[in-house]
């Protein structure tokens, strides 16, 4: 992973005691209120309902056993021992303290972190796909280019008081794992007929209140143009996006109003001043930076040996073998594979996990995965390079630590905002909907006989548990003061992205789960062979689905 | 939007301020320097030259700057106002006019702009800073120097740090 070097460690530690200097005047009554607010947004700190919230920065989702452990250190000194893992691959602390947050910040510059542009109308972190270097499908890594745009967007002059937040996520492989084309802007790595590699660029995606799959403005931008070209987007977007109204603010809109074709001209002429000027790329820095990103030290294995060991183990033991089917996949190094670790078991809030499990991750990743840790959009954590013949020695450990729930990609891994338990926003509460669909669907056979099945739920129209994107998606609404939950089917963050479709009324909190049972029972009864849910429903279609939950009782 | 601040910083120190705003609407013109609305001054160049004062014009931070940049290549002011500090096309107006137009005159941000956005502000072109509100300009100008390098290429350094130092 990437090194900071002098310069890297310069800027977050200067960002430390900018930001501390910052909240000693605000406390002093020197600064107001209005004013401190982008400046508290912009180093990752919230007001939520309850206690400030703190978003620290994990960039593309990458992080050490040993920055794992100074989180865990943290939670424990300065909250309250638990943080929570988003959907936008970064690490929320609740319970903060607005004086202690300087301290925080230079605790995580000690280990090369920071949380600099997490919230605010700015750059924030830039995503990728979690498999991102072990990925067979893939065309290219994406996290140097991740990294690169990370350092381009870090206090970057021009950009810090854009109209509203901007997202950029990198995908670098056939399937898309990182939703790019429902971010502000989604690149693709793609090779050209010489077989150069550049990025298909997209723009314009995103959910929130107006959910938006992104539109293509450039199908070949050459590697070393990356930056100017981003520079080109991103002013056009800060001298013409909407200020007035802040649901209409994001670039989404913009694009929508001039159409992507007038957009992507707009970009092209202000391009044409920056195209080839300093900011291009050299070949000597995108290898010094794709030089942080090599692959680890691999062991030779015998492949067939390790895969009949595995088999036997996989027979003897069926627990072992559902988790293998379900948290272990395939990685493109022969004798390795890439284990998802489930944030998800039944009881707790989707994405928390305790100071003593962030301590045993990084004990795990250690062990088992050269000391590196991956966060996920789904809000799990993925070792990416673990030997094939100690799958079994891992599963045991994680599991004893609640860590190898084999539910990955099934009802219950469902992504989840934290709702209105905590946030100020939410129409509706979130993570009880979640523990009651967990709890419903507990038989094993059952959730693995329904297969991959993507389960979102947000709390407000903000979108946040991405509930748009889910095959099955829940959106908390408030009638009256009493919550209520919309349901949604086929949203898809795939390559075929699609948004979800409204199914009817919204359901009481009391019948959402039996709602929901009723939608699995319409596709179990109508899937052909090895359908999924999501297929399943694009074949038979929205009404089936929709006449048995609005069923009169008999 | 009558100010008159006693003094500014420019250049990083605290100045006195000789520079009179004009509102949109001001009727008559005190003496002395003045900076006046960009559209008031093409539509007066007579009488802008005839002057007894220095004249610069100051620009909204959403105004067309590439509309008149080229008519107010020569005067010795460009004030940009900013109406809310948290609208940042004032960011990119000034370095348009530096980096696309050659501005090389003074840049002075006015209205609503803060303390802490000053280092950036300085990177995209601003050299002069007319607070607000009160403030302590000799404390208020420790932010602009907030951080010793920047990886991007701006106003202030037009090579990227990769190409610097790496």
């Amino acid at each position: 992973m990437y090194i900071y070097d002098q310069y890297d460690q310069k800027f977050v530690d200067e960002r430390v005691e900018q930001y501390r200097d910052q909240t000693k005047r605000y406390l002093d009554g020197q600064i107001s209120d209005e004013e401190f607010l982008p400046l508290r947004l912009q180093n990752g700190l919230y007001v939520q309902r309850l206690a400030p919230m703190l978003r620290i920065a994990v960039p593309y989702g990458l992080m050490s056993s040993r920055q794992v452990r100074k989180i865990a250190e943290i939670s424990r000194t300065f909250d309250k021992g638990y943080v929570h893992f988003t959907t936008r691959q970064n690490i929320q602390l609740n319970w903060p303290v607005l004086e202690e947050v300087p301290d925080i910040l230079a605790e995580l510059a000690s280990v090369e972190m920071h949380a600099i542009q997490t919230s605010g109308n700015c750059i924030r972190n830039t995503t990728t796909d979690q498999f991102a270097g072990v990925a067979s499908d893939e065309i290219e890594d994406p996290r140097p280019w991740c990294e690169i745009i990370r350092q381009w967007s870090t206090l970057h002059p021009e950009f810090a008081f854009l109209p509203r937040k901007f997202k950029i996520a990198v995908c670098g492989s056939e399937e898309d794992r990182a939703a790019f084309l429902l971010h502000d802007i989604g690149l693709q790595l793609v090779k050209n007929a010489s077989g150069e590699t550049g990025f298909h660029v997209y723009v314009g995606g995103g959910l929130g209140r107006t959910p938006v799959i992104a539109s293509s403005i450039r199908e070949f931008l050459p590697k070393e143009d990356l930056l100017t070209y981003l520079d080109a987007i991103l002013r056009v977007y800060n001298r013409y996006g909407n200020r007035d109204n802040k649901y209409k603010a994001r670039i989404k809109i913009l694009v929508r109003a001039w159409t992507p074709e007038v957009f992507a001209q707009r970009v092209e002429a202000e391009w044409e001043h920056l195209k080839g000027g300093p900011a291009t790329l050299t070949g000597s820095e995108i290898e010094r930076v794709s030089g942080f990103f090599t692959a680890p030290d691999y062991q030779t294995v015998d492949s067939a040996a390790v895969e009949a060991e595995l088999q036997s183990q996989a027979a003897e033991n069926k627990a072992f073998s559902r988790w293998l089917d379900r948290n272990v996949r395939a990685q493109k190094q022969p004798g390795y594979a890439a284990v998802t670790l489930s944030l998800k078991p039944a009881g707790v809030a989707p994405g928390d996990v305790t100071d003593r499990q962030l301590d045993i991750i990084a004990d795990l990743a250690e062990r088992f995965s050269f000391g590196e840790i991956r966060t996920t959009h789904n809000q799990n954590i993925v070792l990416a390079d673990v030997l094939k013949t100690e799958l079994f020695e891992l599963w045991q450990q994680a599991k004893s630590a609640g860590l190898a729930t084999p539910n990955i990609g099934t009802i219950n891994d469902m992504i989840c905002c934290p709702g209105g338990d905590y946030c100020s926003l939410a129409n509706a509460k979130s993570i009880p909907v979640a523990e009651a669909i967990q709890r419903k669907f507990d038989d094993l056979d059952y959730v693995y006989d329904l297969g991959d099945l993507e389960l979102n739920i947000s709390g407000c129209m903000n979108a946040c548990g991405h509930h748009h994107i889910g095959h099955i998606g829940i959106l908390g609404v408030d009638k009256k003061g009493e919550e209520w939950y919309q349901i949604q089917l086929g949203g898809s963050a795939n390559r075929d992205a699609a948004l979800g479709k409204v199914l009817g009324r919204s359901l009481s909190r009391d019948a959402v789960v039996d709602g929901i049972e009723k939608l699995l029972d319409v596709y179990v009864e109508n899937r052909l062979d090895q359908e999924s849910f999501l297929t399943t429903y694009q074949r038979i279609g929205i009404d089936k689905f929709k006449e048995r939950v609005y069923a009169p009782v008999s | 939007m009558h100010q008159y601040p006693e003094q500014y910083l420019k250049d990083g120190l605290v100045t006195d301020n000789t520079w009179q705003l004009i509102s949109a609407d001001a009727e008559t013109l005190p003496s002395g320097d003045i900076l006046v609305p960009v559209s008031y001054w093409q539509a007066h160049r007579q009488q802008m030259a005839e002057h007894s004062g220095n004249v610069g014009v100051w620009v909204d931070g959403h105004e067309e700057i590439e509309t008149f940049a080229n008519a107010i290549a020569t005067v010795p002011v460009i004030a940009i106002n900013f109406t809310k500090f948290v609208d940042g096309r004032g960011f990119s107006m000034a370095r348009l006019l530096r980096e696309r137009f050659g501005y090389i005159g003074e840049i002075r941000a006015i209205g609503h702009f803060i303390r802490d956005q000053l280092f950036m502000l300085k990177r995209c072109g601003f050299n002069a800073f007319q607070f607000h509100s009160e403030i302590d300009l000799a404390a208020a100008s420790k932010s602009l120097n907030d951080f010793s390098d920047a990886y991007q290429v701006a106003v202030d350094q037009p090579e990227p740090l990769f190409k610097r130092h790496r």
